[in-house]
């Protein structure tokens, strides 16, 4: 009994950064913006986030740090998908690549140090009702208020929104900004609660497993929610299985995350019902007012 | 104040080509900033960065050497690129490229004349296209995003060659490295002379190859076509799907080869880590090249330049060679935003200009 509710509270935090960053993700591009950056946001809140943590000796501030660097590298691939109207899906690649280079860069005197914890009540930190929280807000938000239609329309036709007098450019920055600061806090979360360290990389691309959670749950939050939960199963999986001496080589339970990311994706893509029904369709196109 | 776009009426040719070398300039002067702010003089780490490793023979021997897998893959992505496919898995390719061709010297250790270089090198290619195949398939057949299944391959292929030299593949003399036994003789490639081997060649070769090709081919044009107006393409009776299947095994058939020559010189085994992230360094070099296997071939001396110079800033102002990776990132920044230029003006309007506006 003890056992498996330990198995079911690591599943909780292995779900958990997944689903903050997948959250943000979803809005970016239910705005109409595609931001494959998240992998690079998340490890500079990772870094960031443990940095601040150790220096100052409060998680919370920690946490805010990680919250601020995500969102500036945000700000960056805003500037440049927005502003300046750049391939998005080459953008987000250079956000990631900065990202990884960089938190390697800032994070190097922390290899090794042990870090700050989050506290924690019955297991449980802080962190694992509030992105239960903002999946609902998020949820209510997109869907049942102005707000959310108005991301919802922006993303669907930028033209028509345009046309209406909404800022499509400002909306889509608030957008970029929120999955930035979502991405930011699912790194600090890695390195503040997953684990107490920094560890170059340590993201080990569960920014590009959010991605594809994201086209997993049909850009919905509740499904993203069930999808967060089930990859977190199957990361745990991995450990449970190893525990229990099969000997299968270690480095095919770790690889299963990512084979079950492809098959998930190839099984939710292959139905386009699901999909055409619900993929933004301005998604990753830029868009210049005619004004 | 705000910054806006004008749409130019036609392409600008000087920013054309102007832009790279404005973001190299980008690249350089916040790469003195960041000098500066570690208390560097920022003349002197430049300097040491980017202009002491091409005074001396060794180092720029260690340049080609470098930009060997670099070219090679950046050329084979800079296809896909223009084709818009979208191949980021190259470093998984290269890994399984390295694995494939190994498996000859590995299996057969005393097999000592050329045919195994030959079975090596076409084997590696033939993992690397084959391993590329497998996004390019999931995405012609279920519509699965390239994207994210090539990433999500590179993670499995690193950890199934972990597998391999820590299992099965471990040289039993290695003193418990994770390690193959070292390859030798005709196992390894050629060098002509000091360390710049037959891979150097190669590259130059895929360059020569892909330029006449996209100049002087229909399935250049196809590519372009494809790339640039994929509705006309599909008028003129070009196949979306049979695109994406060529740019996959192009592509990840040249990473492999770069795999197998890595392993096959520099590194002269397989171990965990064989490559430093040439797979992802190489999507800068097709930007940075401009897609064109010309560019490609100067953008990727200048990458692994960036690798070179974090060694020797490293060494010689003591600063963590991880700022190699940041200068790359910085680039692709640079060299995205300046791209702008080619098709927009920017005009900066200030603040009166715009409540103007509001008022109408």
């Amino acid at each position: 009994m003890e056992q498996s509710l330990a198995v079911i509270l690591t599943i909780v935090t292995a779900a958990t950064p997944l689903l903050i960053a997948a959250i943000g993700e979803l809005v970016v591009e239910r705005s109409g913006v595609l931001n494959l950056g998240v992998e690079g946001m998340m490890v500079m809140g990772a870094v960031v986030g443990f940095a601040a943590a150790l220096v100052t000796g409060s998680t919370v501030l920690g946490i805010l740090a990680a919250v601020l660097a995500g969102v500036g590298m945000s700000l960056l691939f805003g500037f440049l998908t927005l502003t300046l109207v750049a391939n998005q899906v080459a953008s987000g690649l250079a956000l990631t690549l900065l990202g990884l280079g960089l938190s390697g860069l800032i994070g190097e005197s922390f290899v090794g140090q042990p870090g700050l914890k989050l506290p924690t009540l019955f297991g449980i930190d802080g962190l694992v009702p509030f992105s239960l929280f903002l999946t609902a807000m998020v949820s209510y938000v997109l869907f049942k208020t102005k707000l959310g239609l108005v991301i919802r329309a922006v993303g669907n036709n930028h033209h028509s929104a345009h046309a209406l007098g909404y800022r499509v450019i400002a909306l889509r920055y608030l957008a970029v900004m929120f999955g930035g600061a979502c991405a930011g806090l699912a790194g600090a979360y890695l390195s503040l609660a997953y684990t107490t360290q920094w560890i170059e990389n340590m993201t080990a691309g569960r920014g590009w497993i959010a991605l594809a959670l994201v086209v997993f749950a049909s850009w919905r939050p509740l499904r993203t929610f069930v999808g967060a939960y089930l990859f977190g199963a199957v990361s745990i999986l991995g450990f449970v299985v190893q525990a229990m001496g099969l000997g299968i080589p270690s480095q095919f339970l770790s690889a299963l995350p990512y084979l079950v990311t492809i098959i998930a994706l190839v099984i939710i893509s292959g139905n386009k019902r699901l999909t055409r029904a619900n993929t933004p369709a301005c998604l990753a196109q830029s868009f210049v007012p005619d004004r | 104040m705000q910054l806006i776009l004008e749409k130019r009426s036609d392409r600008s040719a000087f920013f054309a080509v102007a832009s790279p070398f404005l973001a190299l300039l980008l690249t350089l002067l916040a790469g003195a900033i960041i000098f500066a702010s570690r208390g560097i003089n920022p003349l002197e780490g430049l300097y040491v960065y980017f202009v002491e490793p091409l005074t001396q023979l060794w180092s720029v021997e260690q340049l080609i050497v470098k930009a060997t897998p670099l070219v090679l893959i950046g050329v084979g992505l800079a296809v896909c690129y223009m084709a818009n496919v979208w191949n980021i898995g190259a470093e998984g390719q290269l890994t399984v490229g390295a694995i494939a061709g190994s498996i000859a010297p590995v299996l057969f250790p005393a097999w000592q004349d050329p045919s195994i270089l030959v079975v090596m090198l076409v084997m590696g290619t033939l993992g690397g296209a084959l391993y590329g195949l497998i996004p390019g398939l999931l995405k012609t057949r279920f519509n699965a995003n390239e994207i994210l299944t090539s990433l999500m391959l590179v993670y499995v292929a690193q950890l199934f060659l972990d597998w391999l030299v820590r299992g099965p593949w471990r040289d039993p003399q290695g003193f418990n490295f994770p390690v193959t036994k070292s390859f030798e003789g005709w196992q390894l490639l050629p060098t002509f002379g000091g360390t710049i081997h037959l891979g150097a060649l190669f590259a130059l070769l895929a360059c020569v190859a892909l330029a006449f090709i996209m100049a002087k081919t229909l399935k250049g044009f196809e590519i372009k076509v494809m790339g640039n107006a994929p509705r006309a393409g599909r008028f003129a009776g070009f196949s979306r799907d049979r695109m994406v299947i060529f740019c996959f095994l192009l592509s990840g058939g040249l990473a492999g080869l770069a795999g197998i020559c890595e392993v096959a010189s520099v590194v002269g085994k397989l171990q965990p880590q064989i490559s430093p992230g040439y797979g992802f360094a190489a999507i800068i070099v097709a930007f940075l090249g401009r897609l064109n296997p010309v560019g490609v071939l100067v953008a990727g001396l200048l990458l692994a330049l960036s690798y070179i110079g974090g060694e020797a800033a490293q060494v010689t102002l003591g600063i963590s060679d991880k700022i190699a990776k940041v200068f790359q990132g910085i680039l692709l920044f640079f060299i995205l935003s300046c791209d702008t230029l080619i098709l927009y003006r920017i005009r900066f309007e200030f603040g009166r200009a715009r409540s103007l506006m509001a008022a109408e």
